[in-house]
């Protein structure tokens, strides 16, 4: 009889585990909670998605809407993963660090500083230097970085637990403008390569990992979907098709055709 | 005058941030809350007995969709 496609997956992916900061987590595709239209719709797409890993961002306590997206996500089982959207200096990274920690009692953060309005573009030095001091208050620290190779090492260097370089600005749909220096990122560092910002569909998702990344976050290219529970599902085929592309090794690519048929034995008409 | 999230707030000086937080609503035990006064974190176990200054700016935060 044959076997399921569901058990040909478990087989053909083995014991591929992604480990961050001793953490080991199955699934290689992160969440992010935002945009989605309803907690319910939020909830349905971490089941589609897999995901053992979603962010949340930490704001002004409002009254009517407490506490759901805390008892939603633990509900699911996943991981908190508080970033500091919004901050746009080093000084505001880390307050929102602590804060995060103090309120989710984890010292995972997602490390953001955003240093331009109109495209959302990371602030080199002040990430660098909130990532430094939060690596040394014993924070285990993901920056989302620009899809500069050097910088990505300088915060590798300073002892955070993984980069997110992005593809294209949060949110663009643009996927990965620059393969090539994801690819040099991949090279570069030691800690997992999170690739983040600028997923538009299942294609960017399965490239990012085809060029080594280790894992996925996605955001947007989810909630803001016309179907976000079937983006989900398709974000996880993804992820796990190109991670085992791979690990299997593409073929080179070639100008001229390379014939798949041998011509031996070739009938003489 | 004490602004709770950047609200004032007719609370008087002197009372504490678990005082601020059941103004809002909240016990001292509710999950997912942090607070900060006038710019520095306030850990959970001091919520009880830190007390707040004439013109302290407190901010109570807690989880949103986002990121």
């Amino acid at each position: 009889m044959a076997e399921s496609p569901t058990r040909l997956d478990e087989r053909a992916q083995g014991e591929d585990l992604l480990m961050i900061a001793g953490r080991e987590l199955h699934s290689r595709l992160l969440l992010g909670s935002g945009g989605f239209s309803s907690l319910e719709l939020l909830s349905e797409a971490i089941v589609a998605s897999a995901t053992e890993v979603v962010t949340v961002a930490l704001r002004r306590v409002a009254p009517a809407a407490r506490g759901s997206l805390m008892d939603v996500l633990a509900d699911a089982g996943v991981e908190l993963l508080p970033n500091t959207a919004g901050c746009r200096t080093a000084r505001d990274a880390t307050m929102t660090a602590r804060l995060a920690r103090e309120a989710f009692a984890t010292d995972w953060i997602k490390l953001e500083v955003i240093g331009d309005e109109d495209t959302l573009l990371p602030d080199g030095p002040e990430l660098l230097r909130a990532a430094e001091e939060l690596v040394d208050e014993g924070f285990v620290v993901l920056p989302y970085t620009s899809d500069d190779p050097v910088l990505a090492r300088r915060l590798a260097d300073v002892g955070c637990a993984a980069v997110m370089p992005l593809g294209s600005p949060i949110g663009s749909g643009m996927g990965i403008r620059n393969p090539y220096n994801i690819a040099l990122i991949r090279e570069a560092v030691q800690v997992p390569v999170v690739l983040d910002a600028g997923i538009g569909t299942a294609s960017d998702a399965a490239l990012a990992m085809e060029l080594g990344c280790d894992a996925v976050l996605a955001a947007s290219a989810i909630s803001r979907a016309q179907e976000p529970v079937r983006m989900a599902h398709a974000m996880r085929a993804a992820v796990q098709a190109g991670r085992l592309a791979r690990r299997a090794g593409r073929i080179p690519r070639r100008l001229y055709a390379t014939a798949s048929t041998p011509e031996e034995g070739l009938a003489e008409l | 005058m004490i602004l709770l999230n950047g609200e004032r707030c007719d609370l008087p000086a002197g009372e504490t941030v678990a005082v601020a937080l059941q103004r809002m609503g909240l016990d001292a035990h509710a999950r997912g809350i942090a607070v900060a006064v006038d710019g520095e974190v306030v850990p959970r176990a001091a919520w009880e007995r830190f007390a707040l200054g004439e013109e302290a700016r407190v901010e109570v935060l807690s989880a949103m969709q986002g990121g």
